[in-house]
């Protein structure tokens, strides 16, 4: 039995009835990594011994009685969340030696649910890019086509997932982080509602966007794992004090009586045609399971790059200031005086692409620029997020593209910026509007690439749209497809 | 040429809370370096602030002393530089939208009290500080101790409306009095829980345009900020009137060498780059929880000096020194309920006690004389067992000694002679001893009364009662004429 194919919940039917252990699957998945991953290089840091260690006390624990969904279930943690004990690079060279002393309150709920650390995957430095090729630790390749990206910056969890080296993921999602390397492996993604998820122990690329979600092989494990990191956390004061359901409850395996949105903004110019058609495709599997579709208008959604590139770099300016050489990580070895220091330690230990951003968000929040840059797209997102209300009053969710393309070749786009950065043109506005979305795999094209459909929901109705995720995948296989490995 | 001076100070006020404003370290004072911080003041990639209640209701109830208007919504925002002993390299501050707005503040001038408007009062966190020192382990690094950060601070920044560099003192103490009466800061500005910059320009009398505003930092006493503005006018001044234009700047005050020195220009101003805080929300104060507030705030000082006119009859001036401080006014009340003579012991406070306190920098709290005993001394003046000039001496013994009058009187035989008998005989004497002056007061030199007065209070060593001396002598110098 390919232990390592299996979703959580196929898992945990086998660790419930004592078939396997915590310890047989954790030395499943550390057999396939080391099968696999110097060909997709899902991981930056690998803990065997925390998680043999974390196996064996979930192991204990299940022969004390104990159950539950996660427990025992060997994951996989973006390197962008901070785990005690355990190197935290963020993809970063400035970060290379920084080992958190905290967990973040994700990494605890993980932890108390049973859950066992693998390691811990690469990245986009400080999560930003949608392509896994800027980070300190190097490439990760996709599972379906070693020479295509697997999408960003949660890439190396996406390939992770999508090569079965975990049994599923945490990502992080600032402007489709989460989403879009999940369509681009074929798995699924989602991003919580802002404010659902605690982001205590996530390090910060933009405050205001960033979400922890998880990356997953199915739907329902995705509702599993919303299940134990969601809720109120006192430690994050952006985290809502919101009733958490049981997930799983949404999974009926209907959509009837939904109404989809379709924006027609999202299918013009610029998409890909194998996307659309499967994007297409997936409406009308919708349909013939019971939702009623009707188009719905994102007017403002064409200003979501341009409002999310001065907004997110404008944060990330602030919060990557305290990388500095002082208290922890990266300084450099040669320097004179403080401001030397200063500038020699980041330039060293940045990356080109975390310092374009910087440039552009301390540009944007300098005086005389500020009211141009910084105040216009905050204008921008607050009519992105009216647009969505709107939208909402006359639809449960709306449907789209998860990205304009599918995965493009690694280097494809690494000189071009600004081409790389509209495939985030479908998930970006989400993330200014704070709402949920999912992405579900819903076709692959002519080469044999994944393509993912986005459903977007309400603010924390991420019930109906895993409901939605769901249902379409119980009448597709999409999600069961495997990579050529 | 005649200038009009125009200082504005802006004031930062540490609170006292037992813990920090976005985590739940300790805030005490002293503690070896880096033992109060934790991932959230280290400033450690991840961690968020959680804003502290007790940190805002402190600022509220400044506000409500102060006449200033709570924002029903306000918010926090970064200011972003660079600092070693600012671990985010950014503080988390408030901008254009502060927690109170607008308020004022009453000093007592000695032309009477005159009305400081405030612009605004605002929350933010404290840095760092950096250490260099040969006593470390590296003599030639810097060290940094993270204790400070994150200690609750509170910014209170007044209109211009100050005119002097007393004025600005002045301000200064009646806020700090203001703040311990809330007992939201113990205002000690050695330790720097009370710390100020001050803005200072001058403009010719009656012009509108205010002049270029110079900056100071580093004014950690009255003193300092009274002698460091006073410096300031005077060389603004003598600029001014060499023609000078005067540079936008912030200048450092210099305490050994007393002048202040150029910091930094307009020019090289930071661009703090503020933006919203995104990891806070925006904070509400419900008009319920100000009131609750409202409720627990102690009598302030403008009340209580209110009241001191009111129920005991002292001038304004005298109530307003006395409620400089809450110490010094409830010492003021626990005397008068012993001895309820109000402008005698008002007057004891002011000329002999506060010239004391001031002469050794010492507080009333510190003071070796108790009320009760203040009061005891005033007794004895009463009774007539010692006179006004005596209790002065005896007053010194006992602000030295801490002893009780009565014992000091005793210890010192310093009793009165008020007997008519001994008193007689010494007057006698002092006649004997100056037939000339006898004869010219005689002649009509009534002045020379007060010379028999000093030759015999001479003679009793000043103990004699001189009401007594000073009719026994009349009669004594009457009698021999017929």
């Amino acid at each position: 039995m390919d232990l390592h194919a299996l979703t959580i919940h196929e898992l945990q039917d086998l660790l419930g009835t004592r078939e396997v252990s915590a310890r047989d699957l954790t030395e499943a998945f550390y057999r396939r990594i080391a099968a696999l991953d110097d060909r997709v290089h899902a991981y930056v840091t690998l803990t065997p011994e925390q998680a043999f260690e974390q196996a064996d006390r979930a192991d204990h624990r299940r022969q004390m009685g104990e159950s539950g969904p996660l427990l025992g279930i060997p994951l996989a943690i973006k390197d962008v969340i901070c785990t005690a004990g355990i190197r935290t690079t963020c993809g970063s060279k400035i970060l290379h030696n920084f080992v958190p002393p905290y967990d973040a309150t994700v990494i605890e709920h993980l932890t108390a649910a049973g859950v066992i650390v693998l390691g811990k995957t690469n990245m986009d430095e400080f999560a930003m890019g949608l392509s896994t090729e800027h980070s300190a630790s190097g490439i990760t390749h996709n599972p379906w086509d070693l020479s295509a990206i697997p999408g960003g910056s949660s890439g190396g969890s996406a390939a992770a997932v999508a090569a079965d080296e975990c049994a599923a993921a945490l990502g992080s999602d600032t402007g489709g982080s989460v989403r879009q390397p999940a369509a681009c492996c074929g798995i699924v993604g989602l991003k919580p509602t802002y404010g659902r998820v605690s982001r205590y122990g996530l390090v910060a690329f933009a405050s205001s966007l960033d979400q922890i979600g998880p990356m997953t092989k199915d739907v329902r494990d995705a509702a599993l794992i919303m299940n134990v990191i969601g809720g109120n956390d006192p430690r994050d004061s952006t985290s809502a004090a919101m009733p958490m359901p049981d997930f799983t409850r949404a999974l009926t395996g209907s959509a009837t009586g939904l109404r989809l949105g379709i924006p027609r903004e999202y299918f013009v110019g610029g998409i890909d045609s194998a996307v659309e058609q499967a994007v297409q495709a997936a409406v009308q599997v919708l349909e013939e399971v019971g939702a009623t579709t009707a188009e719905v208008a994102l007017p403002h959604s064409e200003y979501g790059v341009a409002a999310y590139y001065i907004l997110a770099p404008s944060e990330a300016s602030s919060n990557l200031a305290r990388y500095d050489g002082i208290k922890y990580g990266y300084r450099t070895p040669q320097w004179s005086n403080l401001r030397d220091m200063y500038m020699h330690t980041r330039d060293e230990g940045f990356g080109a692409e975390v310092k374009r951003r910087i440039m552009l968000g301390t540009y944007a929040l300098s005086a005389g620029y500020y009211e141009a840059y910084y105040q216009k797209a905050q204008q921008v997102r607050t009519l992105i997020l009216r647009d969505f209300e709107e939208a909402f009053r006359h639809v449960d969710v709306i449907v789209a593209p998860t990205a304009p393309t599918p995965a493009f070749k690694i280097g494809e786009k690494t000189d071009d910026p600004l081409q790389m950065y509209l495939s985030d043109v479908f998930t970006v506005p989400v993330n200014l509007a704070g709402l949920p979305g999912i992405s579900v795999p819903c076709g692959f094209n002519s080469a044999g690439l994944p393509i993912g459909l986005q459903i977007i929901g309400k603010p924390f109705d991420e019930e109906t749209i895993l409901r939605v995720a769901h249902a379409f995948e119980q009448h597709t296989d999409y999600h069961r497809r495997k990579p050529p490995l | 040429m005649d200038y009009e001076v125009v200082i504005g100070l802006e004031v930062h006020a540490q609170l006292s809370t037992h813990s920090k404003i976005f985590c739940g370290c300790s805030t005490t004072f002293g503690a070896p370096p880096n033992t109060q911080t934790c991932p959230v003041c280290l400033g450690m990639p991840g961690v968020l602030p959680v804003l502290n209640r007790r940190v805002v209701e402190c600022a509220i109830k400044t506000a409500l002393a102060c006449h200033g208007e709570v924002a029903p919504r306000c918010r926090f925002a970064r200011k972003n530089y660079f600092y070693p002993d600012m671990p985010k390299n950014y503080q988390i501050s408030q901008y254009d939208e502060p927690l109170v707005v607008g308020g004022h503040i009453e000093i007592p001038t000695p032309e009477g009290m005159k009305r400081i408007r405030l612009v605004r009062i605002h929350l933010e966190e404290d840095v760092g500080k950096s250490i260099h020192g040969e006593h470390l382990d590296d003599p030639h690094a810097s060290y940094v101790d993270f204790n400070r950060s994150g200690v609750p601070l509170m910014e209170i920044v007044s209109q211009p409306d100050l005119s002097s560099p007393d004025e600005a003192k002045l301000y200064l103490q009646r806020l700090r009095t203001i703040v311990q009466y809330l007992e939201v800061c113990d205002g000690n500005m050695e330790e720097g829980s009370f710390r100020c910059d001050a803005n200072v320009s001058l403009r010719l009398r009656g012009a509108r345009e205010y002049g270029t505003k110079v900056e100071i930092k580093n004014l950690n006493s009255f003193r300092n900020v009274q002698r460091a503005l006073e410096y300031e006018v005077i060389r603004q001044t003598k600029a001014l009137d060499a023609g000078e234009k005067l540079p936008q700047e912030t200048r450092l005050w210099d305490t050994t060498r007393s002048v202040t020195r150029s910091m930094r220009s307009k020019e090289f101003a930071h661009d703090y780059r503020y933006f919203p805080e995104p990891d806070l929300v925006p904070l509400a104060t419900s008009r319920e929880w100000v009131e609750a507030i409202r409720r627990t705030l102690p009598e302030l000082p403008d009340t209580r000096m209110q009241r001191l006119v009111t129920e005991y009859g002292i001038p304004a001036y005298d109530a307003g020194v006395l409620t400089s401080s809450k110490a010094l006014a409830d010492y003021y009340e626990a005397c008068i309920k012993r001895y309820p003579k109000p402008k005698l012991v008002s007057n004891w406070m002011m000329v002999e006690l506060l010239r004391a306190l001031n002469r050794d920098g010492i507080e009333v709290e510190q003071s070796r004389i108790a009320p009760e005993n203040l009061a005891e001394l005033l007794e004895l003046v009463d009774d007539g067992t010692i006179s006004g000039t005596m209790a002065k001496t005896v007053f010194d013994t006992m602000y030295e000694t801490g002893k009780a009058a009565a014992e000091i009187v005793q210890e010192k035989g310093l009793r009165q002679i008020s007997d008519e008998n001994a008193l007689v005989t010494a007057i006698e004497q002092v006649l004997a001893n100056n037939p000339k002056e006898v004869s010219e007061f005689r002649a009509g030199r009534e002045k020379l009364l007060s010379f028999f007065m000093g030759q015999v209070m001479k003679t009793t060593q000043g103990k004699a009662n001189p009401h007594a001396v000073n009719k026994l002598l009349r009669e004594k110098l009457a009698e021999k004429e017929t």
